[in-house]
């Protein structure tokens, strides 16, 4: 409800927002899409304009794709099937009466605003490292040969890091959540005998199913472009190259950029069908 | 200055018409009331001469100039909304204030014409605290200092009352009765409800699904509705409206007889007479509900002061035979 | 009605819960242990706890060897030029999405959310040519830009979230008051949505300073901030696990504090109001 003026006020007051966002989607996008069919390695001067299908056929039939794309499944799942698990027990924890939860929260949560960057290498040296990380001490303390995480287990140690990094996220989503559940609602349940695994069964986790299903969609979405945290540990080596990474190393590593462009392309695709079922989420709640 | 014209005005929200082409002028100086149900288009009739909704077709005049494409802003028209809308982060000063700093007005003709409006208002000691510490009332009054403030053309108001409780209601019904008075600038009043109608207005416009049902003095509403639409809204209880051969004797398809023009009497002798059903003792009047009486399921009637009559009863009725209301097939007044 | 529990229950969660919070934060009370530690004491093995000689020479190092404060005042500028432009790109679009809704507004809203899971590294390669073409790689401006463009999404749809619970009308009066659009967004609706546009604020630095992927492919020295400057300890050298904390330490510090200020915020902000 407005007035002829007000509308076309909005507009004007919504152009310079989408008219960024629409260029800073549509004119990368444009030249990634253009660069993929061509042949176009910088560093060899080469740059052929028109090359059909090749980059794509090259990119999804080499070994390394498909290695990438286990590697990344892999990565992602592990994440979000531990993230999720322990997120729900987490938060079903700080719901308790417990003394002092604004400092177990504050503590739970601060991981999440660790830089990338910083909880790699905090991770990979001072925890991880064979000889002077705690890992290593803790081991020794207890007679065992310590690990050499990154190197003997690596795809295990990223998803640790991430794991930590984004398990306050899960914790805190799921926490809301839970906090809005109708405490007569269990009582209700209490009453009528349910003893508390039937409890959490059909009460608490059907309400908590609409915030896992975000929480995973969002984490998805960002774990999909996991980059620093590889960057820093093992640059992509021992099986933890990932999609993301992989079309980082053909574009600016080996300047292949019709190749990597064309990864770049996939990459979208898959991040597209996985974004569809998020908006249907997050648009849900528009009307609600 | 306040004089209001409305030109073949029609509103459209999509393909849904809420107001077909209507005519309504406004005079200098009165104090004009919308009335009708819940969506009958007399809040949207009020947001168009506000200026908050474009008309989609038709002409606004306010003093004789076209404001049909002017901004609310510059209309010269003040309104006070059902929810107040006071600015929460502002002091009551500053809020009154308001339209004053945004017409430019320099800081000493602002305060001294803020200080008029809260002594008027009994705002004065408020006048530094912020919306969210007062009560109903004064925050009402606010509303009212921020419109008065401005000296505008005209007031508009948004059912103002019906956030309040019904002691709180009568006093500011009044209050704005006398502001009005005193101010004696015109303005025009949306409520649902029709005794405030009655009690405040000069000209009531009565209200249905866009289409004025007519518009007239309360008292001419009162004594000439002029379909039973009208009838039946206007007066307080309602109408009693009689249909069938009763009606035909005095050959219209329905008759309405007011409760207040029939005299309840001994059964013998009275046209009508029926059973008390439900009496209500207010000691200032008696309600009576009367059945069986052949006409209608339940005959209305108010007796002045103490009437000792009680649930069970027989009662004979007698209807003021010039106080009754004839109405035709289509449900309009027959002269 | 909150539940009587018993005072042993309660005990028994709270040790539980606070044996976890304090697993979760083990790494980083140990990255700021170990920065006060020499880098002798920083290797023995099995480590002191508390009972070493605490010293700041780390820090001291950490700032002359690779100049901190540049790479601090990379971030601040990067995180709070960004965030600043977003909102004020994003204050003008989200009023008029939530005021003045029209037939697509709901489809622009998704649209916005939409290009924040477009994959960066479906864009690196233009994004560095352009660089390139204008001059801009390893710039300061052109970060600000490119985080503000990323994080618009987010900070659209959390102000948008704000402003939807403020009514219509107040602003409609504004109106009648005589209030331009100008006036009627400056003088009423911003002060009333302060704590909506100051979480907003907050969060949207917080993810700009912690972002690691365009602050690390687009720059090289100039305007590297902190997620490079950390990046630079990636390879050993030596006797170093001192001083990494060091550094470690003071990347994390701020944007640690701020964060648990914003913990409140942050679910509905993440969430796109899913959550809240």
């Amino acid at each position: 409800m407005a007035t002829k003026a007000s509308k076309s006020a909005a507009r004007l007051m919504m152009a310079p927002a989408v008219t960024l966002l629409l260029g800073w989607m549509l004119v990368p996008l444009t030249m990634t899409l253009y660069f993929s069919f061509a042949d176009y390695r910088p560093l060899r001067a080469t740059f052929e304009p028109w090359i059909g299908f090749d980059n794509y056929v090259r990119f999804t039939s080499s070994s390394s794709f498909w290695d990438a794309v286990t590697t990344t499944l892999v990565m992602v799942g592990s994440i979000l099937a531990i993230t999720v698990v322990l997120g729900i027990l987490l938060a079903l924890l700080l719901d308790k009466p417990i003394f002092g939860q604004g400092i177990v929260r504050i503590l739970i949560i601060s991981p999440f605003f660790v830089m990338p960057t910083v909880s790699a290498l905090v991770w990979k040296n001072m925890m991880m490292d064979p000889v002077n990380g705690v890992f290593s001490h803790v081991s020794r303390f207890l007679g065992a040969t310590p690990h050499d995480f990154l190197t003997q287990t690596p795809l295990f140690s990223i998803i640790l890091i991430v794991s930590w990094q984004w398990l306050p996220f899960a914790t805190l989503i799921l926490l809301t959540a839970i906090q809005s559940l109708d405490g007569e609602q269990l009582e209700a349940a209490e009453m009528d005998g349910a003893p508390p695994l039937k409890r959490f069964w059909h009460i608490i986790l059907p309400h908590l199913a609409r915030a896992i299903t975000i929480v995973i969609l969002i984490q998805t979405i960002f774990l999909l472009a996991i980059f620093a945290e590889i960057f820093v540990t093992t640059q992509g080596s021992f099986g933890t190259r990932t999609l993301t990474y992989l079309v980082f190393q053909r574009v600016l590593e080996s300047q292949n950029v019709g190749l990597g462009s064309a990864g770049g392309i996939i990459a979208v695709i898959l991040a597209n069908i996985i974004a569809l079922f998020l908006m249907r989420a997050v648009g849900k709640n528009l009307d609600a | 200055m306040g004089h209001i014209k409305l030109n073949q005005i029609t509103k459209s929200f999509g393909d849904v018409e809420v107001i077909p082409p209507l005519d309504l002028t406004i005079e200098n100086g009165e104090f004009a009331v919308f009335v009708g149900p819940s969506g009958c288009g007399k809040s949207t009739l009020l947001r168009l001469i506000a200026g908050l909704e474009d008309v989609s077709s038709g002409h606004i005049e306010i003093d004789g100039r076209d404001v049909t494409d002017v901004p609310p802003a510059k209309r010269g028209l003040a309104m006070v909304f059902q929810s107040y809308a006071l600015y929460p982060h502002m002091s009551v000063r500053k809020n009154i204030a308001f339209p004053l700093h945004m017409a430019g007005m320099d800081q000493a003709e602002q305060q001294r014409r803020v200080e008029r409006a809260a002594s008027v208002l009994n705002l004065t000691d408020y006048l530094d605290r912020r919306p969210g510490q007062l009560s109903g009332g004064q925050r009402q009054r606010v509303a009212i200092g921020r419109a008065i403030v401005r000296e505008p053309a005209a007031f508009l108001f948004d059912e103002p009352l019906s956030n309040l409780d019904a002691a709180l209601r009568h006093g500011m019904r009044m209050e704005i009765g006398e502001l009005h008075q005193s101010l004696s600038t015109t303005m025009i009043y949306v409520t649902h409800d029709q005794v405030e109608a009655m009690t405040m207005a000069d000209k009531i416009v009565v209200l249905r699904a866009g289409v004025i049902e007519q518009v007239g003095s309360p008292l001419d509403l009162y004594r000439e509705p002029r379909n039973l639409f009208v009838a039946g809204f206007i007066g307080s209880p309602t109408m009693n409206l009689i249909e069938g051969d009763e009606a035909r004797k005095h050959g219209a398809h329905t008759i309405g007889i007011r409760p207040e023009h029939i005299v309840p009497g001994d059964p013998d002798g009275a046209p009508w007479s029926g059973t008390v059903g439900l009496s209500e003792h207010l000691g200032s009047d008696t309600f009576l509900h009367v059945h069986g009486t052949g006409l209608t399921e339940s005959i209305t009637v108010r007796a002045d002061g103490e009437v000792p009559l009680r649930h069970g009863d027989r009662v004979g009725l007698t209807p003021n035979a010039e106080r009754i209301h004839r109405f035709d097939q289509a449900g309009l007044r027959i002269a | 009605m909150a539940r009587a529990v018993s005072t042993r229950t309660r005990f028994a969660w709270t040790a539980l819960a606070w044996t976890i919070a304090f697993l979760m934060f083990f790494p980083i009370l140990w990255t700021v242990l170990t920065s006060f530690k020499t880098e002798a004491e920083a290797i023995a093995s099995p480590p002191s706890v508390v009972a070493f000689d605490w010293t700041l020479e780390n820090y001291g190092v950490v700032q002359e060897r690779s100049d901190y404060m540049r790479y601090l005042w990379n971030s601040i500028i990067i995180a709070g030029g960004s965030t600043l432009l977003g909102i004020a790109v994003a204050i003008p679009a989200a009023w008029a999405m939530a005021f003045v809704p029209g037939r697509f507004t709901r489809d622009i809203l998704m649209w916005m959310l939409s290009t924040k899971m477009l994959p960066a590294v479906g864009v690196l390669y233009p994004i560095y040519l352009i660089c390139i073409e204008l001059g801009v790689l390893d710039n300061r401006a052109a970060l600000v830009v490119i985080l503000m463009l990323i994080n618009l999404p987010i900070i659209v749809w959390m102000l948008y979230t704000y402003f939807k619970e403020i009514p219509g009308e107040i602003l409609e009066a504004a109106r009648m008051d005589g209030a331009n659009l100008r006036s009627e967004i400056l003088y009423v609706l911003t002060p009333m949505a302060i704590p909506g546009i100051a979480s907003t604020i907050l969060l949207n630095f917080i993810l700009a300073w912690n972002e690691a992927f365009w602050t690390l492919n687009l720059t090289s020295v100039d305007a590297a901030p902190l997620t490079a400057f950390i990046a630079s300890y990636s390879s050993p050298e030596g006797l170093f696990f001192a001083k990494l904390s060091a550094a470690s330490t003071m990347a994390i510090a701020p944007i640690l504090i701020l964060g648990w200020f914003s913990q409140k915020q942050l679910v509905r902000g993440l969430t796109f109001g899913a959550v809240k």
